[in-house]
């Protein structure tokens, strides 16, 4: 329920919300209308890959920059989330994906800072479940090529050390939380932090200049100026809140193939 | 005044992440001030835990702002 505020003023604000985010389509292929969001997942790929293989072209003792800038980020991925996660026997397979799984959330985040593009992709919510849903493949796939279909369901429903008569109420919890909840919150997780961000960013920018132009005013000018300077302090929360989400998303698969790959106990 | 009931769910269920985030935390800052050497260690679980606990508020912002009920066709 929604109770509009009149106002005296001669236009109306209308505040940013869900409906911002539909974006028109760029052009149409073959039917298929392709829009912004989908362009920047493309070029986000294309980026990443081009700028790791450019580092990975020439491999030298001594590196250049370029290499050891890909270097640093390939190991910082590899070591802080592949082999301190996942344990040093079995994370070598594992780190392809988490690199690529990696920057390729980190660059689509960005992509909401980077003049120009200005939309973090994830804020389309299919984007995110998307990539959830990669993961969810992944890791109920590498946990049941591990211990089989009834060993790994075992290994995540039935919780060790509880006696057999708690089994009927926790077992179906337990998959509800590990198998169902798990790519949900995944996504959302992403999904939300990167609307809600921007959501904020829209509103403080597009409040600040309404309430300098159609308000007016000594109170109009005061305020829209800070709103504008808020925009700008909430620009450099946004760069943490995007670097720390691909960190997450990144991390919690680690943690979930990690899960997959347990031993039992 | 106007408003929306939905702002009046996400002020309530920001409560919960914001005591939550404070306890990880403060248990961080405990963990590093009797134990400097931890720093790094504690550092990625107290940012997994944040994250976590996080989510539940963003995720309240988000859906209060989406279901409104309202088509927007």
């Amino acid at each position: 329920m929604i109770v509009a505020a009149s106002a005296t003023v001669s236009a109306e604000y209308s505040p940013p919300g869900p409906q911002s985010f539909e974006l028109p389509p760029v052009f149409s292929l073959g039917g298929l209308e392709v829009t912004k969001p989908m362009l920047q997942l493309v070029l986000a790929a294309l980026l990443v890959f081009g700028f790791l293989w450019l580092a990975a072209r020439r491999e030298s003792l001594v590196p250049g920059r370029l290499q050891f800038a890909g270097e640093s980020a390939y190991g910082f991925v590899r070591n802080g989330l592949g082999r301190d996660i996942i344990g040093s026997h079995d994370f070598q397979k594992f780190v392809p994906y988490l690199v690529a799984l990696f920057f390729f959330i980190l660059l689509n985040n960005l992509f909401a800072s980077i003049p120009f593009i200005q939309f973090p992709t994830f804020s389309r919510a299919s984007m995110a479940y998307a990539l959830a849903g990669l993961s969810w493949v992944i890791y109920n796939a590498v946990g049941m090529w591990r211990h089989g279909p009834i060993g790994y369901l075992k290994l995540q429903c039935v919780p060790s050390g509880v006696s057999p008569f708690m089994y009927p109420l926790l077992v179906p919890l337990e998959f509800f939380s590990n198998i169902i909840v798990r790519p949900v919150t995944l996504a959302l997780r992403l999904f939300a932090n990167m609307f809600a961000g921007h959501l904020l960013l829209m509103l403080f920018a597009t409040g600040g200049l309404y309430l300098i132009t159609e308000y007016g005013g000594a109170i109009g000018v005061v305020s829209g100026v800070a709103a504008w300077i808020l925009a700008i302090l909430i620009s450099f929360l946004e760069l943490l809140v995007q670097f720390l989400q691909a960190y997450v998303f990144t991390l919690l698969n680690a943690m979930y193939i990690q899960g997959a790959l347990a031993e039992e106990h | 005044m106007g408003g929306s009931l939905n702002m009046i769910g996400y002020g309530l269920a920001a409560i919960g992440p914001g005591i939550g985030i404070g306890l990880i935390f403060a248990a961080y800052i405990n963990g590093v001030a009797r134990q400097p050497e931890a720093q790094s260690r504690l550092q990625s679980i107290a940012i997994l835990g944040f994250a976590l606990a996080e989510a539940l508020a963003i995720i309240g912002i988000a859906l209060a702002f989406v279901l409104t009920g309202e088509s927007t066709q």
